[in-house]
């Protein structure tokens, strides 16, 4: 797909070339004001693959994850310089539409954010906004099948017209995932979406995150390294705004190169 | 904690003094008409109870000084001399009564100190105590106040029909005060002052709604946080122009404006007109729209806001479909608010609306308002008792249980609001 990077992107020699390249980042920094919080990350992300973005608090797993979709645009005070590509095209070209760039990559967020709306209304809030399912029943399935799809529909189906906020914490993340899920995006970018979550309702989103990579490709920051090693097939390293290694999540949990990231992932870190 | 032994000794010596100071002066007049009696001269007491309450009355309001009681001429020298130094032992007496006992307070209070008393807590209770008094007299206040209004409106049902008030087209009080004809009441039907109300204040919220929503929804979620902060106390200061000057700019320029523009599209239009009114209230009221409206809207979480740009939205897709719906209920209570000062809004009115109670629907002509006709009722002499003068109490306790069903609903609107995201 992309052609002659496969060298260029691989900082730590671990690039596993099984997989096709579906968002390829080369030399981005950003800043927040005079801040510096990314410094020079390149980093390739395969198609219908878990990546997990993993590393201390703070060192710009979140900001990395929000150049993917550009939601770093809302906040005034943040730059991006450097080169983000997806399916070969550039997604900081001027002339790229961000509403379609944004309607293609779904994003799950720390906190369940279902907007203060029927279940209903709420996955079908996408589909709506972007005009491409007009009739009603077709809605339904919609509806219907992205809630089977983020395991909810059994739990919720006589439910649909209450408010999504009236659902259980990890229902609600649920929701927000068959939220995302309905406008058939290609990737989806999940922060933390299971900080909020009691193990229950965490393993119940691993294991759905573990079917949808059939479908989609998956980018998820988590600050359990259980949940790397359990959820993703790489596994990216982060340590104040550096990309320090990355490569297959076996790898990186086993026999990592750097030093940093052995003694992260073993919990000696600190 | 040597401040907290300060401020108990002072507390417990002045705050029995400030209650000794206000019963005092809450007699003072009884005492200083009780000296005076006694050094009227027999003369004058012959004629007659009216007579003697008269120079009591002026006596007292000149007692402060010799010259000006002697200047009245209603007592001998003597007399007043006497009076005068009756009048200046009481005072002195009276000082230094407080001032024995503030002391001998303070004294008792310092007594009650040693490293043991714990001050703290008791000036805490002090506190508590003179909070809940105040908080008692603004409660009372209030209560006070509706009780006068339904008192008073009591006694103008006994002399107009509940009926005719209420459901009655045609309002010209001023008959009722004509010489020989006290008793028959004039015309009290409330219905065109209502109406004039209602379409001042429609007028008014058309202004105001759309122009206080949208500068609220530009202000919160596109303008930058340098230029919030500077248009938000620009837009407040428009809450703070005296009405008066809304009220000369309406009638001097808005009005004659219309009444030009009216006549040249071959309109009659008078100067005063429930247009000009409304347009400038409108204007008046924008702020009471668009700070609180702004603030509900800069109150729904961010996370709301991102979740629906990731999905693909635009800005004001966002805006309109998640931001508004979810502060709809602040707004309505923002909107409320406004409508209940548009309501209560007289000045204005007086200036640019006129006082003839029409029943019109007819902006371009003069209308008048609930408020306008209590005041018009209550300026100038006249009985208390009268139909007239009482109709102000009627009229004020309807758009008291208006006002205050309309606040009522805002706040409940409000609360609920504030219930969804805590
Ligand atoms: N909106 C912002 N404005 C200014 N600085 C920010 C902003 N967001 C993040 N930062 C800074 O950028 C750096 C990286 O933040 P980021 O949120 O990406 O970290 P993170 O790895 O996601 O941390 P966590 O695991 O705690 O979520 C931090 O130093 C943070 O203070
Ligand atoms: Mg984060």
């Amino acid at each position: 797909m992309v052609d002659g990077t496969e060298n260029d992107i691989k900082p730590n020699g671990n690039y596993s070339s099984d997989n096709n390249l579906l968002i390829d980042c080369k030399n981005v920094d950003v800043f927040y004001g005079d801040k510096q919080a990314l410094y020079n990350v390149s980093l390739g992300i395969n198609e219908k693959e878990v990546t997990s973005l993993i590393g201390p608090s703070g060192c710009g797993k979140s900001t990395f994850l929000r150049c993917l979709n550009r939601m770093n645009d809302v906040i005034d005070s943040c730059s991006i310089s450097g080169n983000i590509k997806i399916n070969g095209e550039d997604i900081y070209n001027p002339h790229i539409d961000v509403v379609e760039l944004r309607s293609r990559i779904g994003m799950v967020f720390q906190k369940p954010n279902p907007f203060p709306k029927s279940v209903f209304d709420n996955v079908a809030y996408g589909p709506r906004l972007h005009g491409k399912i007009t009739d009603k029943d077709e809605m339904h399935h919609k509806v219907e099948a992205s809630l089977v799809r983020a395991g909810l529909w059994d739990e919720i189906k006589d439910r649909l017209n209450e408010p999504g906020t009236s659902l259980s914490g990890g229902q609600q993340q649920r929701l927000c995932i068959a939220r995302a899920i309905a406008v058939d995006p290609e990737i989806i970018l999940m922060d933390e979406p299971c900080s909020a979550l009691d193990p229950i309702a965490t393993a119940k989103i691993e294991e759905l995150i573990d079917e949808l990579k059939t479908n989609y490709t998956i980018v998820i920051v988590t600050h359990s390294m259980q949940q790397a090693a359990r959820v993703s097939q790489r596994t990216a390293f982060f340590h104040l705004g550096n990309l320090i290694e990355v490569g297959d999540t076996e790898n990186i949990f086993r026999s990592p190169e750097n030093e940093q990231t052995e003694a992260y992932v073993t919990g000696r870190y600190g | 904690m040597p401040n907290y032994h300060g401020l108990f000794v002072i507390l417990s010596s002045l705050l029995p003094c400030i209650i000794f100071l206000i019963v005092f002066i809450s007699i003072d007049g009884f005492i200083k008409g009780v000296i005076i009696q006694n050094h009227l001269p027999n003369s004058l007491i012959l004629l007659g109870q009216e007579e003697v309450d008269f120079s009591v009355s002026i006596l007292r309001n000149n007692i402060h000084n010799l010259q000006s009681i002697l200047s009245l001429e209603i007592l001998s020298t003597d007399s007043a001399n006497s009076l005068y130094n009756y009048y200046f032992f009481y005072r002195a007496g009276f000082l230094t009564l407080t001032i024995c006992i503030t002391t001998f307070l303070a004294y008792l209070a310092g007594k009650k100190l040693n490293v043991r008393f714990d001050a703290r807590r008791n000036v805490e209770k002090i506190l508590k105590f003179i909070f809940f008094v105040f908080s008692i007299v603004a409660v009372l206040t209030t209560f006070g106040i509706i009780l006068s209004l339904i008192f008073e409106t009591v006694r103008f049902f006994s002399q107009v029909s509940f009926s005719e008030f209420l459901f009655g087209i045609h309002w010209s009080p001023q008959t009722a005060i004509r010489e020989g004809q006290v008793g028959s009441s004039g015309s009290f039907g409330a219905i065109p002052i209502f109406t004039g109300t209602l379409l001042i204040t429609a007028i008014s919220m058309l202004i105001a709604v759309p122009l206080g929503l949208y500068s609220a929804i530009y202000l919160s979620q596109y303008a930058r946080p340098k230029v919030r902060n500077y248009f938000k106390p620009i837009l407040e200061i428009l809450a703070g122009i005296p009405t008066v000057v809304y009220g000369f700019f309406a009638a001097l320029s808005v009005g004659p404006f219309i009444r030009s523009t009216g006549e040249s599209l071959g309109l009659t239009v008078s100067t005063e007109s429930a247009l000009a009114a409304g347009l400038v209230m409108g204007i008046m009221i924008i702020p009471y729209v668009s700070s609180l409206s702004d603030d509900v809207m800069t109150a729904v979480p961010e996370s709301l806001r991102d979740g629906s740009l990731a999905l693909g939205a635009t800005k004001s897709e966002t805006i309109r479909k998640v931001i508004f719906p979810a502060a709809l209920p602040g707004i309505v209570g923002a909107i409320l608010l406004a409508i209940s000062r548009a309501i209560g809004e007289t000045m204005i009115v007086v200036m640019a609306a006129g006082l003839a109670a029409n029943l019109t629907a007819n902006p371009l002509s003069a209308v008048t308002t609930v408020t306008v006709q209590i005041v018009t009722l209550l300026v100038g002499d006249q009985e208390f008792d009268s139909p007239k003068t009482l109709a102000a109490f009627a009229l004020g306790l309807v758009l008291f249980f208006i006002t205050l069903a309309l606040n009522i609903l805002a706040m409940v609107t409000v609360r609920k609001y504030r219930e969804r995201y805590e």
